[in-house]
């Protein structure tokens, strides 16, 4: 884990092979393109799947950080399903969103801002609490438009009872220890996963 | 039956509907839940990115959890999401001894400790084949006939793991919604991505996904989910959805657990249909 994400301290990163892992992950793509063909977001994206894959396994960092196309991954999976070389590719968009969160690279700020402050409500609560979710992010963005997007939403919500307010019945079970050993163990030289999943 | 249940964050807010119609209708079939007492969000899909070791933790900790109640049991789970990250974990624990171990050092902070020795269930994969039609059709009290229903799977349940049904064409809704005397409204989006997360964080692209589902729902009375990012995508976003297409794309969107119910006779208010964001007012008419 990139323990700053969860704690909110900055720390250093040596950026000359964060990207390896994941070129490890698809370094067998034969470039067939099923990916792209496959993705039901690749129309919004800058570089096709296919072509960011080449990138990974090239090291071509700061391009791959510089594109919208693993934070706009949906998680559906229909790659990793149809790849006829069976790469983990949803994974690889996943571990593609952590380093630019670790990076905190500032065009992927409001999705690293969405998951970061979404962790810390689980940290903090064991469960998600809507309104505490986001009230941390609409803070963490500093932007007051933001809660205008979502305000016709949540007034609904709202209005049907359907957000969990924190009230008296709610439970509250703080995981912050479980957060704590995870980090401690991800500190430890050994990494702990590797390929799989 | 007995199951564990899992309801997840999202059953116990947004998607309180989902909840209450998934008990109600297991009672009325005789299924037993127990819901696992302290759970914790799985990490839904915010945890993966920022640590595999998370994410894998948060999820197991809800399965030694269950093994502590009933140590070869099963666990319904009603959320794709929820579901797709309890059974991640439940595949480390079974068949990697290396990520079983570090799971397990990780919920030593928290007194725990996960073998993988129960099942995960999705909801749908309960319903469609350990009660399937066969078990159902005879609690159907009132014909749902004239209804065209669009099932609409989503993704997690599907992929990545094909456990009931096909994930590029799927099909496991079917005998349910025709038990219940509904015609099934053939379409091809029924497991097609409905943006999931990126309607909050890039809704130019996440609405294009919901008016695509949307559209290809024209003709169909109402559209079925199971899953309730899914739900709040095609129900919540409605309208702003048939802004950006310029037209209007309403429709009435339930849980298939509700669905059942109406057919099982239940009431609206045990299936929780008030709760729900996109009902329109001719299935009010002709259901409620």
């Amino acid at each position: 884990m990139h323990p700053h994400l969860i704690s909110g301290s900055p720390t250093t990163h040596d950026d000359s092979d964060a990207m390896a892992p994941i070129g490890n992950l698809v370094n067998a793509c034969i470039q067939c393109g099923t990916c792209t063909a496959s993705c039901p977001n690749a129309l919004e994206m800058d570089l096709t799947p296919r072509k960011m894959w080449r990138l990974v396994i090239l090291g071509r960092l700061s391009d791959v950080m510089a594109s919208r196309t693993f934070i706009l991954c949906s998680d559906c999976y229909t790659c990793t399903l149809r790849c006829p070389r069976g790469l983990p590719l949803t994974r690889a968009m996943e571990a593609l969103k952590g380093i630019a969160f670790a990076r905190r690279e500032t065009q992927h700020r409001r999705s690293r801002l969405f998951y970061e402050t979404f962790m810390q409500t689980v940290r903090r609560y064991g469960r998600i609490r809507e309104m505490a979710f986001m009230t941390r992010y609409f803070t963490a963005m500093k932007n007051p438009a933001e809660p205008f997007r979502f305000a016709p939403l949540g007034l609904k919500l709202m209005g049907k009872g359907k957000v969990e307010m924190g009230g008296g019945k709610s439970t509250e079970i703080p995981l912050a220890a479980l957060f704590e050993k995870v980090a401690a163990l991800e500190r430890t030289p050994d990494k702990p996963l590797g390929k799989g999943g | 039956m007995n199951y564990l249940y899992y309801p997840g964050c999202s059953l116990t807010a947004s998607a309180r509907e989902y909840d209450l119609a998934t008990r109600a209708v297991m009672a009325a079939a005789g299924v037993d839940l127990t819901e696992i007492d302290g759970w914790t969000c799985c990490g839904a899909s915010a945890a993966a990115p920022i640590s595999d070791l998370l994410s894998l933790s948060l999820s197991a900790r809800n399965l030694a959890l269950a093994e502590q109640t009933t140590a070869d049991g099963q666990i319904l789970v009603p959320c794709s999401a929820c579901y797709l990250n309890l059974k991640k974990a439940h595949e480390a624990l079974r068949s990697h001894a290396k990520q079983r171990t570090m799971i397990n050092e990780a919920l030593a902070a928290v007194k725990l400790n996960a073998t993988g020795s129960v099942r995960v269930r999705h909801l749908l994969d309960v319903l469609a084949v350990d009660l399937g039609a066969r078990h159902l059709a005879p609690l159907i009290t009132r014909s749902l006939s004239g209804l065209a229903v669009a099932p609409y799977y989503g993704c997690q349940c599907l992929r990545p793991y094909p456990e009931f049904d096909d994930p590029e064409r799927p099909v496991s809704m079917e005998p349910l919604i025709e038990a219940t005397g509904a015609s099934v409204h053939v379409w091809e989006a029924g497991g097609r991505c409905c943006g999931a997360s990126l309607v909050s964080t890039h809704p130019e692209a996440g609405l294009k996904r919901v008016c695509s589902i949307l559209k290809a729902a024209r003709g169909a009375d109402l559209i079925v989910t199971v899953c309730p990012m899914c739900q709040m995508n095609l129900d919540a976003w409605q309208p702003k959805a048939s802004r950006m297409a310029g037209e209007d794309l309403s429709i009435t969107v339930l849980y298939l657990p509700q669905l059942l119910g109406l057919a099982m006779g239940l009431s609206h208010h045990e299936l929780g249909l008030d709760l729900n964001l996109a009902v329109l007012g001719s299935f009010r008419e002709k259901m409620f």
